[in-house]
């Protein structure tokens, strides 16, 4: 019964129209990098599909301040090709694996005019409907300090301290009920009666 | 002796909020420009109010970093005092209590001296919340010597 049962499903699937549904591109939200790095931008989808044959993915390089973009990385067919003309010869290379909905592209000795914003198109025919992702780079000197490491440092450690000091003590006390240890705080500990066994 | 435990428990309460209300509120430095804080600085223009993050710089994040940990602290010594007024024995000192409550008027006291000394100087005057962390740190002071000379009678 089960068996009609899968049958019945795959025979189903496979004699229902191919309408493609939407697919959804994930990328970073903003990178930062030094000058003269590598920096890995990576792209991911998902579809409801498997991973078809005809799977592309598309990066294109918009500069901040300019309104067009230009193509600098494309995967289609199996073959990853790469600007070989503009700003970025010979500094991208495609290091996904499609197979695994990873496009990720990998950017070489970045300078300051590699600001802007790349945003990374996939398709998985036939689910073509989605919309573009992006990911703003940002290339520092040195990197800055970001928002809230500080803070955060400064909080665990004093309340790892604290829990420290916590246990430490408790441990002592345990250690003192313990053994027929003399210590000048033996007198107020709590609990039951001492007794020394034999 | 239920005068005393109010008392002390009500001017604890007080430190407490006094420490939460100048840690979130948005007014360190302010004037009729706008005002900012230790997590935003907001600009209110005719007609418009923008506000942006405040400075990723060191300082600004040990002050926040600080604010906190008192007011974590304030809250632990407020549970300690809760714990030991049930749990010690006859005659004993808060000494938790005490210690966690001036563990938390120290920190406040650095921080309030650390926004002080390296507060942007573009020659705005200081707002109620930079006021409140001042006054918070006296009182908690207070409160924690208290609670050190306290003694639980039955």
């Amino acid at each position: 019964m089960l068996r009609v049962l899968a049958l019945a499903s795959v025979v189903l699937l496979g004699i229902a129209p191919q309408a493609s549904q939407a697919i959804t591109v994930y990328t970073s939200w903003e990178r930062h990098a030094l000058v003269g790095s590598d920096v890995r931008l990576s792209c991911s989808f998902f579809s409801w599909r498997f991973v078809s044959e005809d799977v592309s993915f598309t990066w294109r390089y918009r500069p901040d301040g300019s309104r067009d973009s230009v193509s600098i990385a494309h995967y289609a067919g199996g073959e990853p090709y790469t600007d070989n003309k503009g700003a970025f010869k010979d500094r991208v290379e495609f290091v996904g694996n499609p197979k695994r909905r990873d496009g990720s592209i990998l950017i070489k000795n970045l300078d300051f005019s590699d600001n802007g914003t790349f945003t990374c198109d996939a398709k998985n025919p036939p689910d073509i409907v989605g919309r573009p992702s992006s990911v703003r780079l940002l290339v520092f000197e040195t990197l800055p300090i970001q928002a809230g490491v500080i803070t955060g440092a400064i909080i665990g450690v004093v309340l790892g301290l604290l829990v420290l000091i916590v246990v430490i003590y408790y441990l002592m006390r345990f250690l003192v009920a313990r053994r027929v240890f003399s210590l000048s705080v033996s007198r107020n500990v709590e609990g039951p009666q001492l007794c020394i066994l034999p | 002796m239920l005068c005393i435990l109010l008392g002390v428990l009500a001017l604890h309460l007080l430190v407490f909020i006094l420490l939460i209300v100048s840690t979130a509120s948005s007014q360190w430095v302010a004037d009729e420009k706008g005002h900012s804080d230790l997590w935003y600085s907001c600009l209110s223009e005719p007609k418009a109010y923008s506000c942006s993050q405040a400075s990723n710089e060191d300082w600004i994040q040990a002050v926040q970093a600080l604010m906190i940990l008192a007011v974590v602290f304030c809250f632990v010594s407020l549970l300690a005092f809760a714990y030991q007024l049930f749990r010690l024995f006859k005659g004993g000192r808060f000494y938790f209590t005490s210690i966690f409550q001036i563990l938390a008027s120290v920190f406040v006291m650095c921080a309030a001296i650390i926004y002080t000394v390296m507060r942007p100087s573009n020659g705005k005057g200081f707002g109620y919340s930079y006021v409140l962390a001042w006054v918070a740190f006296p009182l908690s002071l207070i409160s924690g010597l208290i609670y050190l000379i306290l003694r639980k009678k039955d």
